[in-house]
């Protein structure tokens, strides 16, 4: 399949129950599916002689924390053979568990303990769910919106206790968080085009 | 009379030489056969992403070059473009020569530390001190062109930030007709070195099929025989215009991936001579009073420019809602910024995808019944700078 747009009805008449929604954005194919179907969807979309998106290039999370399905869950795919990218997603809540990609891309298996690590998202059939990044004993998940920029705790080497130590974050100065977007509300009539013009973004 | 034997685990960094950084690997060894590796990474984790999340665009910029430190542009490049693509911005032409140029010479950078490196892993010293003195030399371009060695801080949306200073073009020049001699050097040194080829060839194999299970890219797919470049495939910037070829390996081992570096740097001097030759003087970043600062001549005469310049050093530029991954060929494979907007001045999502964060992951594949003498070269020609694994 050498074009998007016809990447994109093909997968749309192929698996017509599991796609929720394409679109295609920067010359990428943006697929939504439902949670369940993961697995499914990522082994035809590796394996169909017309798509070959044998490589899993990343997968991460976005956190919308006002939502209800909190997560959004986002692979990244690419194929070599006809040269396209897929962002394939789905949303799921706080506590949900997912499935594991790494049956189908052994390279998830990092991928997804990173994942675990930021955000807390639980995977099962995971052969190995640790964390990755953080320290050992770390405890949260950093890359949640709720999550404090400098963090809870800090560590410092203790003279007494002869050893690294770790203590609640004591802070000399507040941290400041400058929010330089404009409060100047400006004429109205500008406004008003502005908002228009932003709508055609 | 049976005896019980049992494997031994052995500690491998974070403070060994051959871990090149901070890597902690935990080695079960059975006799002195490696039968699992476990990488323990993050030793060096800052919080990039999140740091980003809370920086406009803008202030966003220098923590790339901090992510791999050994060729810091190419990043800034990674997400220079992704601005751009959702901002549809065009950029000078001026300015994607320099930008293609800098990258090249972060390509150079980055090979001459991995190749000399891995040699001195495998107990050549010579390479490295020949191989240092011209990283000195090319960290001096960058110094004369953004003001710092390593942490450049020089790309921007739209073009890069300042024009490059008098005399700099020449100098440049200059060293891409002494530096191929000095490769040539090294190749003397290596290539057909009896030591070095023991060490290497038929190291650390890795098939077609696995190189991309495994989410390999850059050098470690190209030296199992996979003809994927993202300069050519997806070409950003100008480099459609450019003629240059790429190195393929065949074998897929340690001594390939050695290899196709080496022809890789040769092409990128190549590169960089085809961009002084074609730049031609003009307008170094757009226009767009929006998105890229005044120069200094026009603040002091208008009103107009002083207002773009006071709005973008204070609340930075916006950008529009939107979602877009854009990926580049840094040094050690394809590196990516996957970015989300959500209209304001700060990404609400940045995620950075880092090459060597797989290439280290495929450690336990790679090294799994080789001696334990061959973890260091294996690592060194995984090329792994711990800036971007940990992020």
């Amino acid at each position: 399949m050498n074009n998007l747009t016809d990447l994109e009805k093909k997968i749309n008449s192929e698996l017509t129950t599991k796609i929720n929604k394409t679109s295609i954005n920067h010359d990428q194919i943006f697929v939504e599916i439902d949670k369940e179907d993961l697995i499914e969807v990522a082994l035809f979309m590796k394996t169909n002689k017309d798509m070959k998106f044998r490589q899993l290039i990343d997968i991460t999370v976005v956190d919308y924390p006002e939502e209800t399905q909190r997560f959004k869950i986002v692979y990244l795919f690419l194929s070599h053979e006809f040269n396209h990218r897929m962002i394939l997603s789905y949303f799921i809540n706080e506590n949900e568990l997912i499935s594991s990609l790494t049956s189908v891309f052994p390279s998830a298996n990092w991928m997804e303990r990173e994942v675990f690590d930021m955000y807390g998202v639980n995977f099962k059939d995971h052969p190995d769910l640790r964390r990755i990044l953080t320290d050992y004993g770390f405890e949260g998940h950093p890359l949640r919106k709720d999550f404090p920029l400098t963090g809870h705790s800090e560590v410092r080497y203790s003279e007494e206790k002869k050893k690294v130590i770790s203590e609640p974050v004591k802070l000399e100065q507040n941290y400041r968080n400058f929010d330089y977007e404009s409060p100047w509300e400006g004429t109205k009539y500008i406004k008003e085009l502005s908002e228009t013009n932003d709508k055609k973004n | 009379m049976t005896k019980k034997i049992k494997n031994l685990n052995l500690n491998f960094g974070p403070q060994h030489p051959a871990a090149h950084g901070v890597l902690r690997l935990i080695l079960e060894l059975d006799g002195e056969v490696v039968e699992k590796a476990d990488p323990h990474i993050g030793l060096l984790h800052r919080g990039t992403e999140k740091l980003i999340e809370n920086k406009t665009y803008m202030q966003a910029v220098p923590y790339f070059d901090r992510l791999d430190y050994v060729a810091p542009m190419n990043q800034e490049h990674a997400f220079a473009l992704a601005i751009e693509k959702i901002l549809d911005i065009d950029v000078p032409i001026r300015a994607q020569y320099i930008r293609v140029m800098f990258c090249e010479i972060g390509r150079i950078l980055s090979h001459i530390l991995n190749v000399t490196t891995q040699a001195l892993d495998v107990g050549a010293l010579t390479p490295s001190l020949w191989g240092f003195e011209e990283r000195e030399t090319l960290m001096t371009f960058y110094e004369r062109a953004s003001g710092s060695r390593l942490h450049a801080n020089y790309f921007r949306a739209g073009g890069v930030h300042q024009d490059l200073p008098a005399g700099l073009e020449n100098d440049i020049a200059k060293f891409c007709e002494t530096f191929p001699k000095i490769i040539n050097d090294l190749e003397n040194l290596l290539t057909d070195n009896r030591i070095f080829k023991q060490r290497n060839v038929d190291i650390g194999l890795v098939t077609k099929d696995d190189a991309l299970d495994y989410s390999f890219s850059g050098v470690m797919i190209r030296g199992s025989g996979v003809p994927w470049d993202l300069r050519k495939s997806q070409p950003y910037d100008c480099y459609d215009q450019l003629e240059f070829k790429i190195p393929i390996g065949k074998n897929g081992d340690c001594y390939d991936r050695y290899l196709c570096r080496i022809e890789e740097m040769k092409e990128s001097v190549s590169i960089i001579k085809q961009c002084l030759a074609r730049m031609e003087k003009g307008p170094i970043k757009t226009f767009d009073g929006k998105i890229s600062p005044p120069s200094k001549a026009e603040i002091k005469q208008s009103m107009e420019a002083l207002i773009h310049h006071f709005k973008l050093f204070t609340e930075g530029y916006r950008v529009p809602k939107d979602e877009i991954y854009t990926a580049v060929e840094a040094p050690k494979g394809e590196f990516g910024v996957y970015l989300i907007s959500d209209g304001s001045n700060k990404p609400y999502k940045c995620k950075i995808r880092a090459p060597g964060f797989s290439h280290l992951q495929s450690m336990d594949y790679l090294i799994k019944g080789h001696m334990l003498a061959d973890v260091p070269a294996v690592l060194g020609s995984l090329d792994i700078v711990f800036g971007e694994v940990d992020r």
